[in-house]
Formats: structure tokens, sequence, C-alpha cells
């Protein structure tokens, strides 16, 4: 459903990602597991439209989405992201987080969005934080109402961009707890991520990346117990 | 950050010097304030002009027969500021937002923006009042379109958005680059995203800025008698003229002070909380 | 003792031109000297080509008069500039008088004293001819309808309340150039000022400039006088107004008011 061709992407003088080819199936799950600066957030923020590729291919059901001049608006409504700061808008209350995207963009009411809305909430533990802001929530809570506002989209793919990295670590679980319900619905993801354990026990295929390039791919399986290359064995023993 | 269980019977030996210090520090405040007090109540009055100033500044008698007529002028000032306000707040809005606007098409609204808050920032209030005030209606146009109520409003107006969307302006700078990656991460058109996500915030960051805007305005209201209406500063200057006597001035001062320092406090305390909220 | 005599002999024997039994000795600023005041600058037809010292203009030449008057030489006067303000603000003055036609009011002579009067002013509307035509006879009932204006710190703007009492509230300026432009803009229909002055404006100052008619002096409730202002208390003031009693008794006064305020005749009186 989603397909990469050499994607190229430089801020100035330095290039952030030099080629990159990746295929997501609909309902896969694929990790992108590096080093910070190795181009993961670029990836992600590139496929979304946030930042525009500067040569390169990203095939979108059957579309082109990286051609210069297309409006990225109905691309983005299709293809939800996750910051890792959550970036909830701290003016409004959780259920209005929600609510706003599906109200100007496609003119559901807030009455008519509510119920499923309230499902929501409740699905992923969080019934009781409907009403409340941001700053009264946890971090962790804070993150379940970003994936709730992304999801209540209905987008076809969503992007999870280490969404866990700014959490206390007991605050961890629950949010992995909500992937893990996602991926048993199956919600066609990729994550940016350092869970290695998260990454082997979910995802379908893993990327390790480097210097704004896929190493290597594959199995968890086969990356975590027998990483061809040196640089991923290097960085696979120092953060497991 | 409460303590848990009861609080001890004792206070511990920091809680004990923090008040031997607050005691001190609240002593050596009040004997250096009476001081100054008494310094500038038993000086003043040995000077040998002060018989003089206090008749011709401070007069009793001047100040009960005229400070009824300044009262009513003042309601002239209410009026002006309370039809100047809103206005100011709409146009510098549309000029802030015109500043910030990427498309090519409406490229000639951003330069219009530019220039214009340059402009009325870079002249003094007067000036703009002189040139509007007596200008345009020198053009003939038919009354009630050359009022100076209308001209030197509209100098107000357009001196004070300028300001007051540099001011909006900054709100939107202040908003995080994230805020918007996420509205338009979730297909928020850019229009969108300011109305609901950006400009929320930022005004609600700006409105101690603003509020100083709101007092500066009101005083600056008085600056309108130059082109012709009889509001409080201009009374106080015919009763000056006609009793030969400084303490109308007084009077204006009393009444501006009554109305802009509780305007001064409301801001600096929008201006605490909100430097609370940020921490 | 002996010597503060022989200064005073000495400074007596300087000023040839100067009375031993001068009323002005050793009550102006500088011996021998009159300081007199006028305005920054001064104007038609109170002070021609603003100097003063040339005699030209009614208030140049009545200054002159009185000082001849006291038993000053022409030489010696001198001339500063002051601004209103400044005139009235306490604390010292540095002028012996002052003449910028200042009005006498009891208000006024709390603060300051006022020398006795040097002219009776007739207070003139000024207006446009088109609001002259427009109007017609200048009765009370028509000058009401109109929109007034007036210079804040003159007489005019309280007396336009007093007698006209006008519809539409009167709109104030800071000087005789606003009041003009508001008038040139048709922002205001007509504006009082002392006869002079108006006369002044509407030749040379607004464009068809008319004057629709005068209140003279003895109709007003509050007839506009000009005095020479001096510090609260002055000791020259008998010596001032001596020399203006003997003026007025002698003619001349009215003989300067008619050379250089002649042009008064010619507007209709209001009734």
């Amino acid at each position: 459903m989603l397909s990469l061709r050499n994607i190229q992407k430089s801020f100035g003088d330095h290039q952030v990602l030099r080629g990159i080819d990746l295929e997501v199936a609909r309902g896969e799950m694929v990790c992108l597991i590096g080093a910070s600066g190795s181009g993961k957030s670029t990836l992600l923020r590139a496929i979304n439209l946030l930042d525009p590729v500067d040569d390169g291919e990203i095939w979108f059901d059957g579309v082109d989405i990286a051609e210069p001049g297309l409006d990225p608006q109905p691309i983005r409504q299709r293809i939800g992201l996750v910051f890792q700061s959550y970036n909830l808008f701290p003016h409004m209350s959780a259920a209005d987080n929600v609510m706003l995207a599906p109200r100007r963009v496609k003119g559901l009411s807030k009455a008519a969005q509510r119920d499923r809305v309230a499902e929501l909430f409740d699905r992923f533990g969080l019934g009781h934080r409907i009403d409340h802001y941001p700053d009264q929530l946890s971090g962790g809570q804070q993150q379940r109402v970003a994936i709730i506002r992304a999801l209540a989209m209905q987008p076809d793919i969503l992007l999870f961009d280490e969404i866990t990295s700014a959490l206390d670590p007991e605050l961890v679980a629950e949010v992995l707890d909500v992937l893990r319900q996602l991926r048993g619905e199956g919600m066609t993801m990729i994550l940016a991520t350092h869970e290695m354990g998260f990454a082997r026990e979910l995802a379908d295929k893993v990327c390790f990346l480097e210097s704004g390039r896929i190493l290597e791919e594959g199995t968890p399986d086969q990356i975590f117990d027998a990483p061809r290359e040196v640089r991923t064995r290097q960085f696979l023993s120092q953060v497991l | 950050m409460t303590m848990s269980g009861e609080p001890p019977a004792m206070p511990g030996r920091r809680a004990q010097f923090e008040a031997a210090q607050r005691r001190r520090s609240m002593w050596v405040a009040g004997v250096s304030t009476t001081l100054v007090l008494v310094a500038i109540l038993v000086l003043v009055p040995l000077a040998p002009g002060w018989e003089a100033v206090k008749k011709s500044f401070f007069n009793g008698g001047v100040f009960t027969k005229t400070f009824p007529g300044l009262l009513n002028a003042f309601l002239l000032d209410i009026a002006i500021f309370a039809w100047c306000a809103p206005l100011i707040a709409l146009l510098g809005l549309f000029v802030a937002i015109c500043r910030d606007i990427q498309r090519p098409a409406l490229y000639p609204l951003r330069l219009f923006a530019t220039v214009y808050t340059d402009v009325f920032r870079g002249l003094p209030v007067i000036l703009v009042i002189y040139l509007v005030g007596f200008g345009v209606p020198g053009l003939g146009l038919p009354r009630p379109w050359n009022s100076p109520y209308i001209w030197g409003s509209l100098a107000l107006i357009l001196v004070y958005a300028a300001y007051v969307a540099e001011v909006i302006r900054s709100g939107i700078g202040s908003i995080h680059k994230s805020q918007s990656s996420a509205a338009l991460s979730l297909g928020l058109s850019g229009a969108d995203t300011m109305r609901y996500v950006i400009l929320p915030q930022a005004l609600r960051n700006v409105l101690p800025a603003n509020m100083n805007l709101v007092v500066a305005l009101q005083k600056d209201v008085a600056l309108l008698s130059f082109v012709g209406p009889v509001e409080i500063f201009r009374q106080a200057g015919v009763y000056k003229s006609l009793y030969a006597n400084f303490t109308p001035y007084v009077g204006a001062a009393v009444i501006f002070l009554a109305i802009t320092i509780p305007m001064t406090r409301f801001a600096d305390h929008l201006m605490n909380k909100r430097r609370k909220q940020e921490q | 003792m002996k010597k503060v005599l022989t200064i005073m002999c000495a400074s007596l024997v300087g000023s040839a031109a100067y009375a031993a039994d001068n009323c002005a000795a050793g009550k102006t600023l500088n011996e021998g000297v009159l300081t007199i005041a006028t305005g920054n600058p001064a104007y038609y037809p109170w002070v021609m080509d603003d100097a003063p010292e040339s005699k030209n203009g009614f208030e140049a030449a009545v200054a002159y008069a009185i000082a001849n008057e006291m038993g000053f030489a022409d030489d010696a006067v001198t001339w500063v500039r002051t601004s209103f303000d400044e005139a009235i603000q306490p604390g010292e003055k540095n002028f012996d008088f002052n003449m910028q036609q200042y009005s006498i009011t009891p208000e006024r002579e709390e603060m300051v004293d006022f020398s006795l009067p040097y002219y009776s002013s007739a207070m003139a509307v000024l207006t446009t001819q088109s609001v002259a035509d427009k109007v017609g006879a200048p009765t009370l009932d028509a000058l009401k309808g109109l929109v007034w204006g007036a210079g804040a710190s003159h007489t005019g703007a309280s007396m336009v309340g007093e007698v006209i009492s006008p519809e539409n509230d009167v709109l104030l300026y800071n000087d005789n150039t606003d009041v003009t432009a508001a008038l040139q803009a048709n922002q205001i229909d007509a504006a009082l000022f002392d006869l002079p002055t108006a006369l002044y404006l509407s030749a040379v100052v607004v464009e068809n400039g008319a004057l629709l008619g005068q209140f003279p002096a003895e109709r007003s409730d509050n007839p506009d006088q000009f005095g020479a202002l001096m510090a609260d208390g002055s000791a020259l003031k008998p010596c001032v107004d001596e020399a203006i009693q003997a003026l007025t008794d002698s003619g001349k006064l009215a003989e300067i008011e008619a050379e250089w305020l002649q042009a008064a005749t010619g507007v209709p009186v209001i009734e």
C-alpha cells in the first residue's frame, strides 16, 4: 500500500535521507530502528508530507504523493502522524483535540462525533479523562489522547515518531498497550522506536537506519538474532 | 508540593530562620517607607515656593468648582475609548494575519500590512491625529462625515492597531512550530490551523501586553482634543485659562489615575498569572 | 551706607533721561530699564512683523506710550518673549509687564496683577462667506444653530456658551491656526474671536473669510479687556496704572487704537 523509492532529503548542506527504499503492505507493522539522527523522524515527516522530499517517489494507493505541487491536505487526512512530544492543543479539552479535525475537515458536528469519540476514549482506558485539559493529564495519558486524535480521522496508515521517548519509564507500558491493541485490529503502522523488545514482539519487519540509509532490513528474528551488518550488531549491542 | 502526614509541632530550623528574616525585612521596609514619606511631607512645604505652588496646583476651591465638569468631560473620553478599542482589536488582528500570509496572490496584502505597521508605529500619535483629523476633512467631505470625532478616532485606531498587530504577531511567533505540525498532520488547512490552533493560544499569550496598550489608549484618547472635541484634558485647559490656575489639571490627573491604576494592576496580575502557568 | 549712596548716585547720573522723582525708580527688574514681554511670535495687528522695537502695531505703540509716560526713553525699553502659560506660572518673572492680549478676569487676578485696561475689545464672529450667505441677518437664534469653535485658552471659549448657548457641542482648539483649519474644513461654522484678531484672520488667513457681526464690549456680561500682566503684588503696578490713566484721559490711547485698529469699523452689531 505504501512504497518508497530512492527518497532523498537535505536540510541545507546536510543530507538526512540518502535514497530510502521501503515497502509497507496493508496491515503490516514496520519498525524503524537506529541511532538518533539516522533519519527516522525525517522519513516519517516526509511520508506525512510535513517536510517535502527533494527527490524520489512515495507511492500511496497507486498515487505518487511526492509529486511536487500536489495538495498535501487530502493525503495527510489518510496518513496519521503521532509525535514524540504529543503536541496536544493545550487550549482544548481532550475531546475537542480529537474532534477538531473531523469537524473542520469532514464536517462532522461535535454532537455527531461524541459517541464514537467517547467509545475511543473508553477503548484506550481514558473514558474518565475525556473532558480534561492536556495539562491535567499525565504524559502517558496525553500520548494516548494524541493517538486517539490521529485515529479519529480514520487514516489508512499511522506513523509513530518515537512516541514513548519523552515518557517516564512507568508510563511507557500503557502507550505500548495501545499500539498492541491497534496491531490486533490490523492497523497499518510505521514506528520509529527505541523499544527493541516491543519491536521484536510485534513487528512484521524491522529496518535499521544509519546516516539516511536503510542499512539492513528483515524480520525481527533476522535483525535481532542474526544481523548481517557490523554496524547493526554494534548498534544492537549498545541498546540491548 | 504538600508534605504528607502531620505538620511538625515545632517549626524547623530553616522555617525559624526564614521567619526571622521576613520580620526583619518587613521592619526595614516599613521604617524606610515612613522616613521617605515624612521627608516629603515635611520638606516639600518648607520649599520657598510651596505656598505659590499650593495655590496654583492644589487649590481646594478651584478643585471643587471644576471637578464635576471634569468628570462630565471624562465621559467623552470613555465613549471614544469604547468605540475605538474593538475596532483596534479587529484591525490589529487583520493586519497581524496579513503579515504572515504566504500565498503569492495575496502578496499585496502582506506588503500593505508591513508598510502599514512600519509607518504607523514610526509616527507620534499626535501627528497622526493632526494629519488625519484635519487633513481628511479638509478634502471637502460633507457633514457629518467630516466630524473630528470620526477622523480623530480613526487616527487613534490606525496607530494603535499597528501596535496591536505587532503584539499579536509576536504571539503567533511564540507558538511552537510543533503545534502547527500537529494540526497540519491531521489534514487541517493552513487557515484552520491558524484560526483554531495558533491564534487562540497566541491571543491568550499576549493578553497582558495588549492590556498595557489598552491602558495607553485610555490616556491617548486625550490627544483627540487637539482636533476639537472637548474631553477632560481640554476641559481642564479651559478651566486653567478661566481661573489662571493649574489645579484642574491635577483634578484630571486624579480621574485618569482612578481608571488607569486599576487597569495597570490588572494587566500585571494577568502577566504574573501567565508567568506562573508557564513554569 | 556711604558706598550704597555713591552707587545710587552714579546710576542716577548714568541714565540722564531718567527723572529722580520717577515713580518707577527702584521698582523695575533692572534699574533704569523697562523690560516688556510680548508673545513669541507676536503678530499683526498687535505687533507688526514680530518686531516690537519698531513701535508699529497696537500693543507695540501702546507699550512705548506707557514707557514714555513713565519716564523711560525709547532706548530704555527692552523686549523679552514669553508664552501665555509661562507668564501665569508661579515664580519669578523675567519682565516688568507683559502685553499679549491678556483678558483681565477676576480669577486670573488672584494669581497675577493686571494694569488698568488699555483696550476693551468687542467679540466678533468669524465665519466663511458661504455660511454668512446662508445665515443672512445675524440674529441670536440663527447663531444658535451653527456649529461653534473657539481657541481653548481664549475668553471666547466660555463666552460662546454664555452668550450664544449653541445647540451643538462647542469644539475647542489649541490655537487660532487650528480654529481656522477647522473652519476651512467645514468642521465648524463659526468661531468667536476678539475683533482685531477676527479682522486679521478673515482678511489674511481664512479663504473666503467673513465677519458675521460683533458683540460690542458693553453688550456682554464679561467685556473682554486687555491689561498689562505683572507679577502678583508688583510694586510697579501703580506707576503703570497712572501712565495708562493719563494716556486714556489725554485721548492718546484712542488715537493709537484708531491708527492700528481702525479696520474694526464696518462689522454689524448683533442683536
